[in-house]
């Protein structure tokens, strides 16, 4: 039953909805019907965030660590000066997002071309 | 000020039918903007590797539609490519996007009011990924709180059409890409949530969490795979948590 096992028009689209749509608002709606019983100022929130920025902060991790794509043929260690300078150029800046992402992109495209 | 609105029930009224339309413009106007800009080119990098793993015009836009989650749909096209079967894919998408759920209940109780309709919650928890929701932790806070939920719909509808048209685009018009320029592309997304999702953290302890989440994310990548976001959610969020809390007994302490 993989995405090519039958061959209609409409299967790919069935195979979208139930493995992707299905897998992903199933735990936005979740999400909705779980803070719909907490307060801006509950405590539990501080403990939701803070579960939620660290599996956002997991996930740019392993963007950055185990990328997929044209990324993946680039070395580990210029990906990760990348990102270390993209962050701190944003912090010298006073977190200018833009100055930051130019940074970043400057050390691994010379290093893309160079190396 | 709301004693006044509520003497004054009309003139209340007439004030909230002209806002909610200046803020629902306001929200889409939001979306123009650095992070909009960086997600875009994230979406051109994707639709890109959508095409190279096979898929369609129509599939591909369908869905980022559907889907919106860049993640969770980089993983349905590694899974497609794979050959996995509906169940094993379908596993693997979830897995990915648990994350999704304590994102919602961050952001749900910012928007919502006394009087917001459940429905509307649910129809716009569709749009919640990594890039509105930062958007909308930044500046929620700067719209009234009645006009959040317009604010939202405006800022998230705009995000999803908009791609959906870039996607459309990428498969019309783009030639196969240099490997540097689709390298650079595929990196906006990580280097942009890194500096991004700083700036959204509403206590000290978001920033304990983010450090954590990164140190922790590959690591449990390689110890228990499959399972790495939820692992790092909850033992390096969970840790950042027990970080606030000792925190907080100091200063009643000192």
């Amino acid at each position: 039953m993989s995405f090519d096992a039958i061959d209609t028009w409409w299967w790919p689209f069935v195979f979208i909805l139930i493995a992707g749509w299905a897998a992903t608002d199933g735990w936005r709606f979740l999400g909705v019907y779980l803070g719909g019983k907490l307060s801006e100022e509950s405590d539990l929130l501080v403990f939701v965030r803070c579960v939620a920025t660290a599996l956002v902060a997991a996930v740019i991790a392993n963007l950055v660590v185990f990328p997929g794509g044209a990324l993946a043929d680039s070395p580990l260690l210029l990906r990760i000066v990348a990102a270390i300078i993209a962050f701190s150029a944003y912090l010298l800046t006073r977190k200018n997002i833009l100055l930051g992402i130019l940074a970043g992109e400057a050390v691994l495209l010379s290093g893309l071309f160079l190396l | 000020m709301s004693d006044n609105a509520k003497s004054e029930p009309q003139r209340a009224e007439h004030q909230q039918g002209e806002g909610r339309a200046y803020w629902y413009l306001r929200g889409v106007l939001r979306s123009f903007s650095v992070p909009g800009l960086v997600l875009t080119s994230a979406f051109i990098g994707f639709a890109s590797l959508a095409r190279d793993a096979g898929l369609s015009l129509v599939q591909t836009v369908f869905m980022t539609g559907m889907i919106w989650a860049l993640p969770a749909k980089v993983v349905l096209v590694g899974a497609i490519l794979a050959g996995s079967s509906l169940p094993a894919t379908a596993l693997a998408v979830a897995l990915s996007s648990v994350r999704l759920a304590p994102m919602v209940v961050a952001l749900m109780p910012e928007m919502r009011t006394p009087r917001t309709r459940p429905w509307v919650l649910y129809l716009l928890s569709h749009f919640v990924a990594i890039t509105s929701w930062v958007l909308a932790m930044e500046s929620l806070r700067s719209v009234p709180r009645e006009m959040r939920t317009t604010y939202y719909a405006g800022l998230g509808s705009t995000l999803v059409l908009a791609n959906m048209i870039v996607v459309a685009l990428v498969f019309l018009l783009a030639s196969h890409l240099p490997p540097q320029v689709s390298a650079a592309l595929f990196f906006l997304t990580p280097i942009y949530f890194l500096t991004s999702l700083w700036g959204s953290a509403r206590e000290r302890a978001g920033h304990v969490a983010m450090i954590l989440g990164l140190a922790s994310g590959p690591l449990f990548r390689l110890l228990m795979p499959g399972f790495e976001l939820l692992a790092a959610g909850l033992i390096a969020g969970g840790a950042a948590y027990a970080w606030h809390r000792a925190q907080r007994r100091k200063e009643v302490v000192g």
